[in-house]
C-alpha cells in the first residue's frame, strides 16, 4: 500500500472510500447514459426513424398542365402559356412572411389585398409550401425580381403555367374560366391538387363541365430538403396524369364571326348542324374576357361585369329564357297540319273577340283571308288563334315539347335554362285557378307564359329543318374518348307538316313574307326564317288604339327582344341559326345578324370540311398529312 | 529483465525510464476516440476534411506532444505552479468577463496570439491543480475546519462567479463539480456535506427567480416539454433526439447521417456531435464510445487510486472526474436528459481550447502515473 506517513494512512482511506463511492455514481451515470440510449435507439428507433424521414423527405405536388380545348378543327381555344411568377416559402422566409412581402412590394407592384391573400395561403399551408405572390409578371418585372433575389428572402421566381384564352371574349360563354378554388369546391372533392397553392379550376362553361378531364391528375416529386427546407435533390418522381384534351363542335371562325356581329347588342346567337345537333356557335353578346379570373380580376372590372345592365356575365343562349313570340308559330303550325288543318282558312280582320275581350293581330288593318302558309309568311296572329283555339293547349304543348322546347337540351355547358312550356294542369297546380281560352290565344302566338332559350329556338330551328329531334351538342371528344352521338329520332310529325312549315318559313324571308328585306340573294344559299318580337311591357287599350309605339322612342329597356330562327339552305337545310336581340331598336337587327352568320357559314361551308378530332387521326393511313382535309 | 521497474530508480528517473513508463496504452485509447471524433467531423463536413476535421487532427496532434511533455515533468513541478496557474486563470477570466469578445451571444473568449482561447476552459485545470495543492496539506479533520474550508469555497466561488457572469452556465456547473468532488475526496466531514445539500434544494427555486438569465430559464423550461415549442427553442433537444434514436441499432452508416448533413440538427460539429455518431453508428456504435469513455475514466481512477502522495491523487481523479463530467453533461443535454447547457463532447467536439485543455489535462494525469511513487512531504510546496 503505497502510504508513507500516519497521518496520510486515514486520508487515503477515505480517499479510496470515497473513490470507490464516486466510481459507483459515474458507473450509474453511465448505466443511465446506456439505458437513454437504448430508449431512444431501439424502443422508440422506429418512431424516430419516421421523424427523421418526415423531416428529410418533402411530398411536393406536382400539378399536371390542364388539358386544352379545342374546335372541330384544331384550333387552340384555352391553352396554357408560360407564367412568370414568385413564391414564396414562409419557412425560408428568415425575416417572416411579412417582412418579405414589403421587400418584394418594393420591386414589383403589391396591392394590400394581394398581400391579405399571400398571409391567408401561408397561414393555411404548411411552411415548405410555396404560395404564389404574383403571377403573370411581365418579363421585366420577373427580371427585376431575379435581380434583387440575395434580398429577399424565401422569395422563389418561378416559371409555371398559366391558362391563356387567345380568342377571349368570343368564345367566354363556351368555355368558361378557371379560377382558384374556393373552400366550397374542396369541401366536395379529396383532389389534392385543390389544396395546392396557384392552382386554378374551371368555373364556368366547358372548363366546369370536363373540370375532372382537363385536369388531370396530380404527380408528386419526393424531394430531400435540409433544414431550410431547401431541396437538396429529387429522391423520386411520379409524374401525374395530363389533362385531357377536350374537342367541341364548334367553328371557331363561324364563332368569332357571330360574336363580332352581336358586338355591342345584349344578344345571342346559336348555329347548329341541323342533321347532328353539332354546335357550330354559341355566342353571348356581351362577353367578358377570361383571362381576367385567370389572373385575378380587380374589384372594378368585377363591379363593372356585375353592374352592366347589358349582363355580360349570363350566357344568354341558354340561360335567357325569353318569350318566342311569333318563332313559336312553327310549332305551332307544325300540331296544325298534325291535327287535320292543313287547309285552314282564317279571314284576319286585324283581332279576334272572344267573349268580351279582344285579341289583337300585330298588323291593325288585318290580313285578310289568311291560310297555312300565308299565316306564317305574314305571321298573322289571328290565324295562329284560330289553330291554337281549335288545337287546345293539350296537343300545343305536346307539339312544343316534341320540338324541344320546355326543357333543358342536355348541353354540356351548365347553367342552362330549361324554358318553360305552360299547360293546363301546370296552372291549376300553380294558381289553383283553370286554364282559360284567352290563354291558349295567347300561348298560340308564344306570348304568356311560354318561355324559351335561344339554344331551344335553335334546336326548333334544326328540328324543323332536318325532320329528326336532333339536341344540341357541343362536345365532341374528352380525351380519346368520343362522346356517344346517337342517331337522332324522327320527329313525330308527318312529312307532310314539315314541308308545309319548311315552305311558310321559306315565304317568310324569300316570297314577300315578314323577312322579306333581308333575303340571301346568293343563289343557292337562300334562307328560310320566322320572325318574333317579345313583348316586355303591357301595351294598354289605349295604345293599341292611338298606335303601338315606335321601339325608337322607347328607352331601352322597355323596347321588345326580336327574335329570329331559321336555316339554310332551303334547298337541302345544314345550318340552323337562331338569334336573339334584346330591346332592339327599329328593324330586325336579328335577323340582319342571322343573314349574315348564315350567309359566312355556308359560304366557309365548316360541315364540309375535314374535322381534326382524334378519331379521325386514327382512320388516316400512314403518311398522310394531319391536315385540315 | 529485473532491473527495468522504477524501484531501481524510486528517486531518480531518467528521460527514458519516464517515457517507457508513460501509459501508451492509454495514449492509443485516447487516439482512438479523437479518431472516432474526426470520422465524424468528416462526416458532418458532407464528407470533407475541411472545415473541421483536418485543423481537428493537427490540434490533436499538438495536444498529443502536450499530453507527452506535460506527462515528462515531474509531478511537484505542477504542484509548484499551481498556484501561479490558478492566479493566471483568474486573472484571464477577469479580463474576458470585462473585455472579452462576444460570441454566440456569451462573453467566452478572449484571443491570445492566433487562437481564441477560453479561459474557463484553462480554468478547469487550474482549479483542479490549485485545489489539489491546498488539499494536500490538509489532513481529514483540518479540512472541515471553517477557515480552511471557507478558503477551498472561495478557491471555487471566485472563478464560478466569473464563468456565471459571462455567462457559461455549464462550465461553471463544472467548475462547481470539480471542485466540490475534490472536497469531498479530502476528507470533508458528513457534517457538511449533508447540510450543504439541504441548502441546495433550498436554494434552486431562488437560483431560478434572480439568478438565472431568461434564456436559461427558457432552455430549462424547453427541456421539460421539448415538443411544446418543436420548432422554436425545442427544435435542438427534439433534433438531436430524432438524430439519436433513428439511428436504431445499427445506425445509418458511416455518412449516411440525414439530420446533420442536412442541417436539421443545430451546433452538429460542436456540442451535438454525438447524436451524429449516434444516427450513423446507431446502438451498437454508442455503446462502443460510452465503453471506451469508461475504459479510459477507469485509468484515470486507477492512476489516482495508485499515486503516492494526496497531491498526486487529488488531482488525478480531479481530472478524472473533469472528464466524466464533460461526458455526462453532454451525452445527456444530447439525449435530453438535461437542459441544453452548451458542454462539448472531450475528444470528439470541434474546438480548439477543450481539445488542448482536455489534452493538457490528460497530461497531468499521465504524469500523476508516471511519477506515481514520488511522496511529497505534507508540507512540502513542490520542488520549484
Amino acid at each position: 500500500m503505497p502510504v508513507f506517513d500516519r497521518k496520510d494512512k486515514s486520508r487515503y482511506t477515505s480517499f479510496t472510500r470515497r473513490s470507490l463511492m464516486l466510481t459507483g455514481g459515474m458507473t450509474a451515470v453511465f448505466a443511465v447514459l446506456a439505458g437513454r440510449l437504448y430508449q431512444l435507439q431501439i424502443l422508440d428507433g422506429d418512431q424516430y426513424k419516421t421523424e427523421a424521414e418526415d423531416n428529410r423527405v418533402n411530398q411536393r405536388l406536382i400539378a399536371p398542365p390542364r388539358g386544352r380545348i379545342l374546335d372541330r378543327f384544331g384550333v387552340e381555344l384555352a391553352n396554357n402559356r408560360r407564367n412568370y411568377r414568385v413564391l414564396i416559402v414562409s419557412e425560408q422566409a428568415t425575416e417572416g412572411v411579412a417582412a418579405a412581402l414589403d421587400a418584394i412590394a418594393k420591386v414589383i407592384l403589391l396591392t394590400d389585398a394581394q398581400k391579405k391573400r399571400v398571409l391567408h395561403d401561408v397561414a393555411n399551408n404548411k411552411k415548405f409550401v410555396p404560395v404564389p405572390v404574383a403571377e403573370n409578371l411581365t418579363w421585366e418585372e420577373f427580371a427585376r425580381i431575379n435581380m434583387h433575389l440575395p434580398y429577399l428572402s424565401g422569395i422563389q421566381p418561378d416559371v409555371g403555367e398559366t391558362r391563356d384564352y387567345p380568342y377571349g371574349t368570343e368564345l367566354a360563354h363556351v368555355l368558361g374560366y378557371v379560377a382558384a378554388a374556393s373552400p366550397e369546391d374542396m369541401k366536395g372533392s379529396d383532389d389534392p391538387l385543390l389544396s395546392m397553392p396557384g392552382i386554378r379550376i374551371g368555373k364556368r362553361g366547358i372548363e366546369k363541365t370536363y373540370d375532372s378531364e382537363i385536369r388531370g391528375g396530380a404527380g408528386a416529386s419526393r424531394v430531400e430538403v435540409n433544414a431550410y427546407g431547401r431541396v437538396i435533390r429529387e429522391l423520386s418522381r411520379e409524374e401525374g396524369v395530363p389533362g385531357q384534351d377536350v374537342w367541341l363542335t364548334i367553328d371557331r371562325e363561324l364563332q368569332s364571326f357571330a360574336s363580332q356581329k352581336l358586338a355591342g347588342e345584349s344578344a345571342a346567337c346559336v348555329v347548329l348542324d341541323v342533321q347532328t345537333g353539332d354546335v357550330l356557335a354559341l355566342a353571348s353578346s356581351p362577353g367578358y374576357d377570361p383571362n381576367w379570373f385567370n389572373v385575378g380580376i380587380t374589384p372594378d372590372e368585377w363591379k363593372g361585369l356585375t353592374t352592366d345592365d347589358h349582363k355580360p356575365l349570363i350566357n344568354k343562349a341558354l340561360s335567357g329564357a325569353y318569350p318566342p313570340g311569333s318563332t313559336f308559330k312553327p310549332a305551332m303550325a307544325l300540331a296544325a297540319v298534325q291535327n287535320g288543318l292543313k287547309d285552314l282558312q282564317v279571314f284576319c280582320t286585324g283581332g279576334l273577340t272572344i267573349g268580351n275581350h279582344q285579341f289583337h293581330c300585330w298588323k291593325k288593318g288585318g290580313h285578310g283571308g289568311v291560310d297555312l302558309k300565308r299565316g306564317i309568311a305574314q305571321s298573322c296572329d289571328v290565324f295562329f288563334y284560330e289553330v291554337a283555339r281549335r288545337l287546345g293547349i293539350d296537343k300545343m304543348e305536346a307539339a312544343a315539347r316534341a320540338m324541344g322546347l320546355g326543357a333543358t337540351t342536355g348541353i354540356e355547358i351548365p347553367g342552362e335554362s330549361s324554358g318553360f312550356i305552360p299547360s293546363a294542369a301546370w296552372k291549376e297546380a300553380r294558381y289553383g285557378v283553370p286554364w282559360q281560352m284567352g290563354e291558349t290565344l295567347v300561348t298560340g302566338i308564344g306570348q304568356g307564359y311560354v318561355l324559351v332559350t335561344p339554344l331551344q329556338l335553335a334546336t326548333l330551328a334544326a328540328r324543323i329543318a332536318s325532320g329528326r329531334a336532333v339536341t344540341p351538342r357541343i362536345a365532341h371528344t374528352v380525351g380519346s374518348r368520343a362522346l356517344p352521338r346517337p342517331l337522332p329520332d324522327p320527329l313525330p310529325f308527318s312529312d307532310e307538316a314539315l314541308a308545309a312549315v319548311r315552305e311558310g318559313m321559306n315565304a317568310v324571308v324569300n316570297e314577300g313574307g315578314t323577312a322579306a328585306g333581308f333575303r340571301i340573294t346568293e343563289p343557292g344559299f337562300e334562307m328560310a326564317g320566322k320572325t318574333g318580337t317579345a313583348q316586355v311591357r303591357v301595351i294598354t287599350k289605349q295604345e293599341h288604339a292611338g298606335g303601338v309605339r315606335k321601339n325608337a322612342s322607347l328607352p331601352w329597356n322597355l323596347r321588345d327582344h326580336g327574335l329570329f330562327i331559321s336555316f339554310a339552305p332551303v334547298a337541302a337545310p345544314r345550318y340552323a341559326c337562331a338569334c336573339i336581340v334584346e330591346h332592339h331598336s327599329d328593324g330586325h337587327p336579328q335577323v340582319q345578324i342571322a343573314h349574315d352568320v348564315l350567309l359566312f357559314a355556308q359560304k366557309r361551308d365548316p360541315l364540309k370540311l375535314r374535322t381534326a378530332y382524334p378519331a379521325n387521326a386514327a382512320l388516316l393511313a400512314p403518311g398522310e398529312s394531319r391536315g385540315r382535309g | 529483465m529485473t532491473t527495468r521497474p522504477y524501484a531501481a530508480a524510486r528517486r531518480r528517473l531518467s528521460f527514458a525510464d519516464k517515457l517507457y513508463e508513460v501509459n501508451w496504452g492509454l495514449v492509443l485509447l485516447i487516439a482512438i476516440i479523437a479518431s472516432a471524433g474526426f470520422a465524424m467531423l468528416y462526416s458532418v463536413a458532407g464528407g470533407h476534411l475541411s472545415p473541421w476535421a483536418s485543423p481537428q487532427i493537427l490540434r490533436f496532434l499538438v495536444g498529443v506532444v502536450i499530453l507527452v511533455v506535460v506527462a515528462l515533468v515531474d509531478v511537484r513541478v505542477w504542484m509548484s505552479l499551481a498556484y501561479p496557474a490558478y492566479l493566471v486563470s483568474l486573472v484571464l477570466l477577469a479580463a474576458v468577463v470585462v473585455a472579452g469578445h462576444v460570441g454566440l451571444g456569451a462573453q467566452r473568449w478572449i484571443t491570445l496570439g492566433p487562437l481564441g482561447l477560453q479561459p474557463s476552459e484553462l480554468m478547469k485545470v487550474s482549479l483542479v491543480l490549485a485545489l489539489a495543492r491546498f488539499l494536500h496539506g490538509k489532513s481529514v479533520e483540518e479540512i472541515s475546519k471553517p477557515l480552511n474550508l471557507f478558503i477551498a469555497l472561495a478557491m471555487i466561488g471566485i472563478p464560478a462567479v466569473f464563468v456565471v457572469l459571462q455567462p457559461n452556465l455549464g462550465t461553471t456547473l463544472i467548475i462547481v463539480a470539480d471542485g466540490v468532488s475534490l472536497l469531498f475526496l479530502a476528507g470533508l466531514s458528513w457534517w457538511w456535506i449533508l447540510p450543504a445539500l439541504g441548502a441546495v434544494v433550498v436554494a434552486i427555486p431562488t437560483a431560478w427567480q434572480f439568478v438565472l438569465h431568461d434564456y436559461q430559464k427558457q432552455r430549462v423550461l424547453t427541456f421539460l416539454d421539448p415538443e411544446s415549442d418543436a420548432l422554436g427553442a425545442g427544435w435542438n433537444i427534439t433534433q438531436a433526439k430524432i438524430a439519436i434514436g433513428s439511428g436504431g441499432i445499427s445506425g445509418k452508416g458511416f455518412l449516411q447521417g440525414t439530420q446533420s448533413r442536412l442541417n436539421f440538427l443545430p451546433e452538429k460539429q460542436t456540442d451535438f456531435i454525438f447524436t451524429n455518431f449516434g444516427e450513423e453508428f446507431g446502438f451498437a456504435g454508442s455503446i462502443a464510445l460510452l465503453i471506451l469513455f469508461a475504459v479510459v475514466i477507469g485509468y484515470g481512477i486507477q492512476i489516482a487510486m495508485a499515486a503516492r502522495s494526496q497531491f498526486a491523487r487529488l488531482l488525478a481523479m480531479g481530472i478524472t472526474l473533469n472528464f466524466f463530467f464533460y461526458i455526462m453533461i453532454n451525452a445527456s443535454m444530447v439525449m435530453g436528459l438535461i437542459p441544453v447547457v452548451g458542454i462539448p463532447m472531450p475528444l470528439i467536439s470541434y474546438g480548439g481550447s477543450a481539445m488542448l485543455t482536455v489534452m493538457f489535462g490528460f497530461g497531468l494525469l499521465m504524469s500523476v502515473h508516471v511519477h506515481r511513487q514520488v511522496e511529497i512531504p505534507r508540507h512540502s510546496g513542490g520542488i520549484i
